[in-house]
């Protein structure tokens, strides 16, 4: 994937003043960032008693994810890499506090003050060594155990991230785990490409109930089997006999698909999260001819 | 900048064991109208360090807030959550420096932002 912005350049220097002001003007971007910090609010389980809470929010960029946390009515201070984007967020006046900083330098926050963090696409940036002086590993020891340090005992914190890889997930998860948290890795619509998102959902102090994970979101209740075995035909190779099959016997019929296969192929929509019409009676029925 | 961050903040330059309260060099001070919710206010109150609060709300200007540490029945009184609200949340550091209490480096405060980038060697 060269289209992630990990690859290109730093934090601080991809997000230029150009591309912070593209970034923030873009309607599909402030959706996305709006509905993964709702789904991030949501994990980060607060006490429902209507208090205002003290939160942070790492990686805020211009501010629309702590935009989302205002309007819960919760306090927040963002910590951003990049001047452009925090300037932006100056202009949009935004209600939380703004700090310029580095999360991989460790966050200098007080002891046990903090109610809860979140952090929308931003951790994978810590995995980059942009200067010689970085090293992924204790930027990410410093960042778990500086937060672990200021979030109050008991309270959650939630990364949405982009992991490059697996090695990469594990690297910042081992990360994690090695600064004290418990947790893990939620998954919402795991069996589609596009609406699959990751979220690292981390409690600090000793395990308890409240530290049980939550459930990511699927399309449906289904298990993937059935969905793999189709896998498994598309990839097979040919026999060389079915080349020298007679062309005529190779259309599977004559009618179409036919209904099982359209609801087999809805039902693999429906597991990726997209939107797909209910099943009814006239579910993969032909239209009549004199239409 | 608001005081909250403020009372939050420590410096964590390397080798520094006690990095707060950073103090405030003030340039410019605002004001700005904040809602008050005194739910917020208890919450927040018991994590609050007092001394920090006070000398920062003399620096940028605020005088009205007592000078013992109030204790929790103070919390019931009205009047004493509107100024520790205002203090709290309404002052806000504009343009100025924070300064680390132990090494005396200067983080610079730009439209309201602190710049708390360490160099390489504060690391």
């Amino acid at each position: 994937m060269a289209s992630r912005p990990e690859l290109k350049a730093p934090p601080e220097i991809f997000y230029n003043d150009t591309e912070a002001r593209k970034y923030t003007s873009s309607s599909r971007i402030i959706e996305i960032q709006a509905k993964l910090s709702e789904r991030a609010l949501e994990l980060l389980a607060l006490p429902d008693d209507g208090v205002p809470r003290l939160l942070l929010d790492i990686g805020c960029g211009s501010g629309l994810s702590g935009e989302t946390l205002s309007e819960h009515g919760h306090q927040w201070i963002g910590l951003d890499i990049s001047q452009s984007m925090l300037n932006i967020a100056v202009e949009r006046e935004v209600e939380g506090d703004l700090l310029l900083g580095d999360m991989g330098q460790g966050l200098g926050f007080r002891p046990g003050v903090i109610d809860g963090a979140i952090s929308i696409s931003a951790v994978q940036w810590l995995c980059n060594a942009d200067k010689s002086s970085h090293e992924p590993r204790l930027r990410l020891k410093a960042f778990f155990g500086s937060l672990y340090r200021c979030l109050a005992r008991g309270a959650r914190a939630v990364f949405q991230v982009y992991p490059e890889s697996i090695a990469q997930r594990e690297l910042i998860l081992s990360a994690a785990m090695r600064a004290g948290f418990a947790g893990g890795v939620v998954i919402d619509f795991p069996h589609s490409t596009k609406s699959r998102k990751e979220f690292l959902v981390l409690t600090c102090g000793p395990p308890s109930i409240r530290s049980e994970l939550p459930k990511g979101k699927e399309g449906d209740m289904e298990s993937c089997s059935d969905d793999d075995s189709s896998e498994d035909e598309e990839n097979q190779t040919v026999c060389i006999s079915d080349r020298h099959r007679p062309r005529k016997k190779q259309k599977i019929t004559k009618k179409g698909k036919g209904r099982e296969w359209v609801l087999k192929k809805k039902e693999q929509m429906r597991r990726k999260g997209n939107v797909v019409p209910p099943d009814s009676k006239y579910t993969a029925r032909k239209r009549k001819g004199r239409f | 900048m608001r005081l909250l961050t403020h009372n939050m903040l420590s410096s964590n330059i390397k080798g520094v064991t006690n990095g707060f309260p950073l103090r405030i060099e003030v340039e410019k001070a605002i004001e700005k109208q904040v809602d008050f919710n005194p739910d917020f206010l208890k919450n927040m109150f018991p994590k609050i360090d007092w001394k920090a609060l006070l000398d920062a709300s003399r620096t940028m200007g605020y005088a009205e807030l007592p000078d013992e540490t109030p204790d929790s029945s103070m919390l019931d009184s009205d009047e004493f959550l509107r100024k520790f609200h205002h203090a709290l949340l309404e002052l806000h550091l504009e343009e100025g420096a924070l300064v680390c209490p132990e090494t005396g480096r200067k983080f610079p405060v730009n439209k309201g932002i602190p710049n708390m980038l360490l160099h390489e060697d504060e690391v």
